[in-house]
């Protein structure tokens, strides 16, 4: 009935398999020293602006795992689709697959149905897939991009709820980066004055946000094209390394040294073509 | 009371009203996280499920849009079997289906209201459990406890048009003013036989009272 949706949606309600080998794992886990590793969240400044000439994503590059910073350069901002990008906040791997699958599938329809695929079917994706998952798929989407209908900006809540907004933040930096832009953001922007507005509501963030921080990535989506810039603007405070780390050849002693060979005999060999053109 | 909604709710105030030839549906345009975030001042509660046909939501926002969204589907396909628009009441009840089987999981509540060839204007509710009713006019939402006193006493049967979008405006208003989880502007609807027209009252257009 559909024409090219590819991802079959299960018959009934939701697929919670992996429960069960979680709780054995934690038991596992659960006499010895080691504790289950914390699920990577982005604690995160994410925002999104619509502008004349087209729509404008913003992203910080912090990722934690608790209280330490996992990774300082994460990208925040997943390629949907030519000419659809979506910036991601909530737990990592959420996210990240989130956006992997509504990638594929978008491709499928494109290959199956010949046309770009609209701004409002990816969000329609993902809303029917959250809310299929009640929310346990801790996904915060900022969903922008430009069709043949115009430029687009919606936002996708965890529990699948959607709105279709000019501009928008999103993450723990949120409300940081939500002043700059209901300060500044003004309908019909030149595209230089939405970048410079993006990247003010993200360093916003960075600043105000213990979540936030590092470096700020932006994404242009225009009728022409994308301009993918990372980093858009590098973080002031990169610290340098006060030592060498690598361990030179001959720092570890060697105490004793016995060589013994093996003796192998051929016994049969055979070889097999492969066609790899 | 909206605090045990998880995620985006719209707290809200909703209401729909018949009057002499037509029906007003109106919503304010508030949703909010956990009674104290304003997560947008523009959400969009009134959901054109058919023609003549609209839908208002109250409760939980990913929950209801995901219910207008079976309800659109499968009430656009009724329509094409039958060969004719649907009835207001069929567009209720397939609301109410949706809410009465899946009242477990769903948080969400519904104010249907349109007009058709057999009935003309009508308004139903669908409550969070699945209950539907039928009456002539009716409010709903977490604002709408501040204004019941004020809908029994300004309810008139068979008002003009103008009136009716008095009314509606007052209600709205009125509500907007005392309940925290509902603001932002006031949209209305008005379904007639000829056409919808949707009406945008900007908050700081709306009608000021005593203490305003």
């Amino acid at each position: 009935m559909a024409l090219s949706n590819v991802v079959e949606t299960p018959a009934s309600g939701f697929n919670f398999e992996n429960v069960s080998r979680n709780v054995a794992l934690e038991g596992l886990l659960e006499g010895g020293h080691t504790k289950a590793p914390k699920p990577m969240k982005t604690g995160t400044t994410i925002a999104g602006v619509v502008c004349k000439d087209g729509v404008v994503l913003g992203a910080d590059t912090r990722a934690t795992s608790g209280e330490v910073v996992a990774d300082k350069m994460c990208a925040k901002i997943h390629y949907i689709s030519p000419n659809m990008y979506c910036c991601g906040a909530g737990t990592a791997a959420d996210t990240e697959k989130t956006t992997d699958l509504l990638s594929s599938n978008l491709t499928i329809f494109s290959m199956n149905s010949g046309r770009n695929p609209r701004v409002v079917m990816a969000v329609n994706i993902l809303q029917d897939m959250l809310f299929r998952y009640r929310g346990q798929i801790g996904a915060s989407l900022i969903l922008g991009g430009v069709d043949c209908t115009g430029n687009h900006l919606y936002t996708v809540g965890p529990y699948g709820s959607i709105d279709n907004v000019p501009y928008l933040a999103m993450g723990s930096g949120d409300l940081a980066a939500l002043g700059i832009l209901e300060d500044r953001f003004k309908p019909n922007m030149e595209l230089e004055e939405a970048k410079q507005l993006v990247r003010d509501a993200i360093h916003s963030g960075i600043m105000s946000d213990l979540g936030s921080g590092n470096n700020i990535d932006i994404c242009v989506i225009t009728k022409q094209g994308v301009d993918y810039i990372r980093p858009y603007q590098e973080s002031e405070y990169k610290d340098k390394r006060q030592r060498r780390y690598k361990y030179r050849p001959g720092t570890t002693s060697i105490l004793t040294e016995k060589i013994v060979p093996l003796e192998l005999e051929v016994v049969q060999e055979t070889v097999q073509r492969m066609d790899t053109a | 009371m909206d605090s045990q909604i998880k995620g985006v709710s719209t707290g809200t105030t909703i209401l729909a009203v018949t009057f002499n030839g037509g029906v007003i549906i109106g919503s304010d345009s508030r949703a909010s996280i956990g009674g104290n975030y304003v997560s947008s001042k523009t959400i969009n509660k009134l959901i054109q499920v058919h023609d003549r046909i609209f839908c208002c939501i109250a409760g939980s926002l990913a929950d209801a849009q995901a219910v207008t969204k079976a309800a659109k589907f499968q009430i656009s396909f009724h329509s094409i079997q039958m060969e004719s628009p649907p009835l207001v009441k069929a567009a209720a009840s397939v609301l109410k289906e949706l809410c009465y089987n899946n009242k477990e999981e769903l948080q969400a509540g519904f104010i249907t209201a349109g007009w058709d060839r057999k009935k003309g204007p009508q308004v139903y509710t669908v409550a969070l459990g699945g209950m539907l009713l039928s009456q002539p006019f009716t409010i709903g939402g977490s604002g709408s406890t501040y204004i019941y006193g004020y809908a029994d006493a300004k309810y008139k049967p068979d008002m003009s048009r103008e009136e009716c979008l008095q009314f509606a405006t007052n209600a709205l208003a009125l509500a907007m003013g005392r309940d925290n989880v509902s603001g932002g502007v006031a949209h209305l609807v008005v379904i007639t036989e000829e056409g919808v027209e949707h009406v945008v009252i900007p908050g700081d257009k709306l009608p000021k009272f005593h203490d305003e």
